[in-house]
């Protein structure tokens, strides 16, 4: 916790609340900025080498695709960990929307109701019901004044028993019909590229302009800075922080929109560590885990990453099976190693 | 949620009961005769525990009820210590004189096992054995060796010996060796069934979609998916039908649930033509072989494998049990 009240001028970053046109550093080759980016050209490279099927369109596509999830909560988590806190539970909290939306359509799809009205509504209430498991944790965090490691903690295992309670241990399966209507919107494509990958591009669109462009952006950052410094500034901290932990709800539920059409089901093992892939794809993507900083396109680019890690690993056998986590592990940290931070 | 409250409501009732029954004939002789059998047994985490946990609580629920002397308490885990804590609760606080456990690990709970069978606890192991096999009294298990064997068996049969197999395992465990040695051992004999690469997918649908989705990617011409169980075997499906892949005959999952089970009896996949069973119900089968041994005061043979079997269209009825949710 920076709590020390440190002058205005030592805020680290500079990026100060409510500074008017983002002061940027002079421009030179800065690998802070082009560590992931770089990262994610080797692996290609490294990709193409070992198997001409990886630089594929469909491969690509795939891979995109299942980032999707993935990038949206981290494009979310972001924000969360610039303003210097962190959410563990939004693997859970996935799993969750993804089990009450399919009981929801499956009971609503008993009314005279036609499909497509269902599977709107459900979406609909899976973006509800993700903005509000989000304020609730923003909620305790700042009124509770609980430690929000310690808040999401407790979520992540609260949201993931009710899960398993709701769904007796086994799995909550979508309704045939709501399944056909519903498919597209994982499965489809529009001008040839898949809708999730639509869905991901505009959510990290308008994330890098929230972050960048707005006052809310910038007070985010000035209270991951410092606090208490934006606190004297006159920025309603406890707001700004409740509306971060909202907003990754959102990204939770509108990940989960993609989810559902997938498998069609929610099991116990739905969105099982996502918190960990989402907050991994955050500190790879060069945003600093001790808040104040950071990129949405950085982010972006190590969600990105961590798939096109595990997909070259499918694509080849040149490694025992058994160390595949150890290859992940070793490229995370290369990756942080080429965007460190000097003192 | 009245099911489950008319569920909870017979439990509390017929424990109860059998409380009383225990009061009533509390200094006669019979007391002697009543059983108190502790469960230990996996939170369920996934398909195959939650049918685990739901066929614990079915035995629980008919065995009482047929034995007013017997007082069965399940307890699940989501750990092998929070396992290991429960079963010292179960020794000195419940007075179990039975147990059943399902071990989370084998070697973490032969030390706990045995301090129990020390206090004079009649141990039944199912599934796990322990390290030392001298903590238990009776061992109970599925046959691994069969859930790797007979799928093999039934793609060489299908095939006529030649096929290109890609295979997903599960999890980096014995169990899952077991399965996948016996598998391979088949298959080497059937010199034109190439199992063209292996990956984990850790029992989970999502790891299956992602794992098959590069199969197909990397492979243009395969057979045979062998999922090695039900669950993954529905990620694969779904991967197949998006990638409009004509060339695949035949997903192979594992377990027996209950919707591939059905799928094999209506035979609406052409993809899904048989599976082998591995089911749950094992636990249902070690409480009731327990508790009826020891209400009689006789002991189970040291070992039981409750065998696997091909289920297809044929045999498909004896395997489905729709109330079950695996």
């Amino acid at each position: 916790m920076p709590s020390a009240p440190t002058p205005v001028t030592d805020t680290p970053g500079g990026a100060a609340a409510g500074g008017t046109g983002a002061r940027r550093p002079v421009r030179r080759f800065d690998p802070l900025l082009y560590g992931p980016f770089i990262g994610l050209l080797l692996l290609l490279a490294v990709g193409t080498a070992l198997n001409p099927d990886f630089a594929t369109w469909d491969n690509w596509m795939n891979v995109l695709t299942r980032t999707a999830f993935i990038g949206i909560i981290a494009i979310g988590m972001c924000f969360v960990i610039i303003s210097g806190g962190i959410d563990l539970s939004v693997g859970s909290m996935a799993a969750l929307i993804a089990g009450a939306t399919i009981l929801m359509m499956n009971a609503l799809s008993g009314l005279l109701l036609s499909s497509v009205a269902v599977v709107a509504l459900g979406m609909l209430f899976a973006v509800a019901l993700g903005g509000g498991f989000g304020l609730a944790h923003g909620y305790l965090i700042t009124r509770g004044q609980i430690e929000p490691f310690i808040v999401t903690l407790g979520t992540l295992g609260i949201f993931r028993a009710v899960l398993t309670w709701l769904a007796d241990g086994g799995a909550i399966t979508l309704d045939m019909t709501l399944s056909d209507v519903y498919g597209p919107v994982y499965y489809g494509s529009l001008l040839g590229i898949p809708i999730p990958v639509w869905i991901f591009a505009l959510a990290a669109l308008a994330g890098g302009l929230l972050l960048n462009r707005t006052a809310f952006g910038r007070y985010v950052q000035a209270i991951g800075s410092n606090e208490q410094v934006a606190r004297f500034a006159a920025v309603d901290v406890d707001r700004v922080k409740l509306l971060t932990y909202g907003l990754l709800g959102v990204c939770v539920g509108v990940a989960t929109v993609l989810y559902v059409p997938r498998l069609g089901s929610a099991s116990p093992t739905t969105g099982l560590l996502w918190e960990l892939e989402a907050i991994a794809a955050v500190i790879v993507g060069g945003t600093s885990f001790k808040g104040g900083a950071g990129r949405i396109a950085g982010t972006v680019v190590g969600a990105i990453l961590l798939s096109v890690i595990s997909n070259i690993l499918n694509l080849t056998s040149v490694i025992s099976v058994y160390l595949n986590a150890a290859v992940q592990g070793c490229v995370i940290i290369a990756v942080a190693f080429l965007q460190r931070r000097r003192p | 949620m009245s099911a489950f409250a008319k569920l909870t409501r017979r439990a509390v009732l017929g424990g109860g009961l059998a409380a009383a029954t225990a009061l009533g004939l509390g200094g006669s002789a019979l007391a002697a005769d009543a059983v108190k059998l502790g469960v230990s047994i996996p939170a369920a985490t996934h398909g195959f525990t939650g049918g685990i946990v739901w066929w614990a609580n079915e035995a629980k629920k008919e065995l009482e009820k047929a034995h007013p002397n017997l007082k069965i308490t399940v307890k699940t885990a989501s750990g092998a210590p929070e396992q290991a804590n429960q079963l010292q609760d179960l020794v000195t606080v419940t007075k179990i004189d039975s147990l059943v456990i399902f071990p989370f690990e084998s070697a973490a709970l032969t030390q706990p096992v045995a301090q129990a069978k020390k206090k004079g606890v009649y141990v039944t192991v199912v599934d796990r054995g322990l390290t030392d096999p001298s903590a238990q009294d009776a061992y109970i298990a599925g046959d691994n060796t069969a859930f790797g064997r007979i799928p093999a068996e039934h793609i060489a049969k299908t095939f006529n010996g030649k096929a290109n197999v890609v295979a997903l395992r599960g999890m980096p465990t014995t169990l899952d060796n077991e399965r996948w040695d016996a598998f391979t051992a088949v298959m080497k004999q059937h010199p034109d069934i190439k199992i063209l690469d292996a990956k984990y997918a850790n029992w989970n649908r999502d790891d299956a979609f992602k794992v098959t989705q590069d199969f197909l990617t990397r492979f243009k011409d395969i057979d045979v998916v062998w999922a090695a169980d039900d669950d993954m075997a529905f990620g694969v499906l779904k991967a197949i039908e998006q990638a409009k892949r004509t060339d695949i005959k035949e997903v192979f999952g594992g377990a027996g649930s209950k919707t591939m089970v059905k799928t094999i009896l209506d035979g609406s996949n052409p993809l899904i033509r048989a599976d082998v069973s591995y089911s749950p119900k094992f636990i249902y089968d070690a409480i009731k072989m327990t508790a009826e041994a020891r209400l009689k005061g006789q002991a189970l043979p040291a070992t039981h494998i409750i065998p696997s079997a091909l289920i297809t269209k044929e045999n498909a009825k004896e395997f489905y049990f729709p109330d079950s949710p695996y």
